[in-house]
């Protein structure tokens, strides 16, 4: 009787091993080689790298996973070694991870704007306005209590945009935050252009994000101030330094970032939403950077998003020297 | 507003009837996540529950009461745990569990582990202490005689078992804080329905949302037809 009850625990044990591991096996047994890619959400939520991903996988043997959070959170991640490569939108923010050690390898590659979005009565009467003009009347209207300011709060790029933007237009941005017509909702873009909708408040969004939930009927937020230097949004990749983190992918971090500034990489950003939104989401700014297409504007991303006249300073390049021929 | 709860649940009925294959693999990999959880904390919780149920020791009522504090553990707590665990710099992190359904399995079983205990625990302790001394007194060893009054407390091993799997199945801070929500590797029922919602992905939201409570009803229900026999 002993004998036979060890036997059918073991027995019962070695099923439940094995049901588990089956499971691994099949949950698994679909990964190939994998790069973990933490982008800021703008990127992700608009659907743009899914286009990238299903053109980039039929081509490589690497699946692509992507953890759509905001540029501070997709940072963090990639200080820690929990992500092979980042995509993100915040100079000043990607300067201080070059410098840190921990990013290498940083490029450009594609802009768009920000904008100031509001309800379409536009309360403040900001429309047409300078983006600094426009957030010096939502201030004024915000304490007369005509109108609301809503805040990403989550330390993403657009966040980081919005604080410089408040400095800049001579606010201190720590005492607005504690004023009642500022919201903080601490969410994602595309959350926050709905709370923004939902309480026919102003809001300071990319372009691309704005486009799609705008089209999708998602919202009912207006452009009411676009299209300006100060408004500007550049995009880039950067990889994590393998010798900080030995154990991320660092080549396939790189193959990805080759797609993203190829010639096919760049055609996929520039046509997509094209067809669904009348208008590209981004743009892309490899060829533009390259050959200054437009003067204008690549004066505006030199002056904005490069370090030392260039996107990525020699002493952060880590292998790779084609990424900058 | 009242258009969108329609049309949206028109909508996710046909993703649901026409078998959707992101649908369908969202569920399946639910499903397997939370079983394999399941199963993983029964293997090491029965013991620790046979124990406690059976044998009476100093200290005992410490690890009672411990299992039943944790009975109520916030999951985005356990999440964040894990998540600094299985962190690349974390202790754990050469195992590679991040952004892995592995990783999700171990998590989810952790969570559920004190309700095996508890509830198997207690369903033990309410079996007549009678029977394992008939047991004894009718000859049977240490072993047979626990193995008899296991059977006698089968039922409520049963609703620590769907319990747990309900629990598994439902929660939403270690599935994503642990799992990253990976599209076509992590991604499962909660953390589809939290994050596509506010995309504009709602058909698929609401599809998922109407599966996920079908299956904790329906097992559930099942469960109780199951008890309700052999009672």
């Amino acid at each position: 009787m002993r004998k036979t009850f060890f036997i059918w625990v073991s027995f019962l044990i070695l099923a439940v091993i094995a049901s588990v591991a089956g499971t691994t096996y099949y949950l698994r047994a679909s990964i190939r080689e994998r790069v973990i890619i933490s982008t800021t959400s703008s990127l992700y939520d608009t659907g743009l790298l899914n286009a990238v991903e299903t053109r980039f996988e039929a081509k490589y043997p690497i699946d692509l996973n992507f953890i759509s959070v905001g540029t501070g959170i997709a940072i963090q991640h990639a200080k820690r070694g929990d992500a092979d490569i980042i995509l993100v939108h915040s100079p000043t923010d990607e300067l201080g991870f070059l410098t840190g050690g921990t990013g290498v390898n940083r490029k450009i590659f594609a802009y768009n704007f920000f904008t100031i979005v509001g309800p379409e009565a536009d309360p403040a009467q900001i429309r047409n306005a300078t983006p600094l003009q426009a957030l010096s009347k939502i201030v004024d209207s915000g304490r007369n209590g005509t109108a609301k300011w809503v805040s990403r709060g989550d330390n993403s790029g657009t966040h980081a945009k919005e604080k410089s933007l408040w400095t800049d237009a001579g606010f201190n941005w720590n005492t607005l935050a504690k004023e009642s017509w500022y919201i903080n909702v601490g969410s994602v873009m595309g959350e926050t252009l709905k709370k923004a909708d939902y309480f026919s408040a102003y809001t300071l969004a990319d372009m691309g994000t704005y486009l799609k939930y705008y089209n999708d009927g998602l919202i009912s937020l207006k452009v009411l101030v676009e299209q300006q230097k100060d408004l500007l949004n550049v995009y880039s990749a950067i990889a994590v330094n393998q010798t900080l983190h030995p154990r991320v992918n660092f080549d396939g971090a790189i193959t990805f970032m080759k797609f993203l500034i190829s010639d096919e990489g760049q055609q996929i950003i520039e046509q997509y939403g094209k067809g669904e939104y009348g208008q590209s989401l981004f743009y892309p700014a490899v060829r533009l950077l390259k050959e200054n297409t437009d003067s204008t504007i690549a004066q505006w991303i030199r002056e904005y998003a490069f370090f030392n006249g260039s996107e990525c300073p020699s002493e952060y390049r880590k292998g790779y020297p084609e990424l900058y021929g | 507003m009242g258009n969108e709860i329609i049309d949206g649940l028109l909508k996710a009925l046909q993703l649901i009837i026409s078998g959707d294959p992101t649908l369908v693999e969202i569920c399946t990999r639910s499903i397997l996540i939370s079983g394999s959880a399941t199963i993983l904390a029964f293997l090491w919780g029965l013991p620790v529950a046979m124990i406690l149920g059976l044998k009476k020791f100093r200290g005992r009522f410490l690890i009672t009461g411990f299992f039943n504090a944790m009975l109520g553990i916030p999951t985005v707590a356990l999440g964040l745990l894990l998540y600094l665990a299985f962190s690349n710099t974390g202790p754990l992190g050469f195992l590679r569990l991040l952004y892995d359904p592995v990783g999700m399995i171990i998590g989810e079983a952790i969570l559920v582990t004190p309700i095996i205990v508890s509830f198997t625990t207690s369903a033990i302790e309410s079996v007549d202490p009678e029977i394992k001394d008939l047991a004894k007194t009718l000859g049977a060893s240490e072993t047979e005689a626990s193995v008899a009054v296991l059977k006698e407390s089968v039922n409520g091993v049963v609703l620590a078992i769907t319990a747990s799997f309900n629990r598994a199945i439902a929660e939403l801070g270690v599935a994503l804080m642990v799992g990253g929500n990976i599209a076509g590797l992590t991604s499962v029922l909660t953390t589809v329905i939290a994050l596509e919602t506010g995309k504009g992905n709602i058909e698929l939201s609401i599809a998922l949302a109407i599966i996920l409570f079908l299956i904790v009803f329906v097992l559930t229900i099942s469960m109780n037809l199951i008890q309700r026999r052999r009672a």
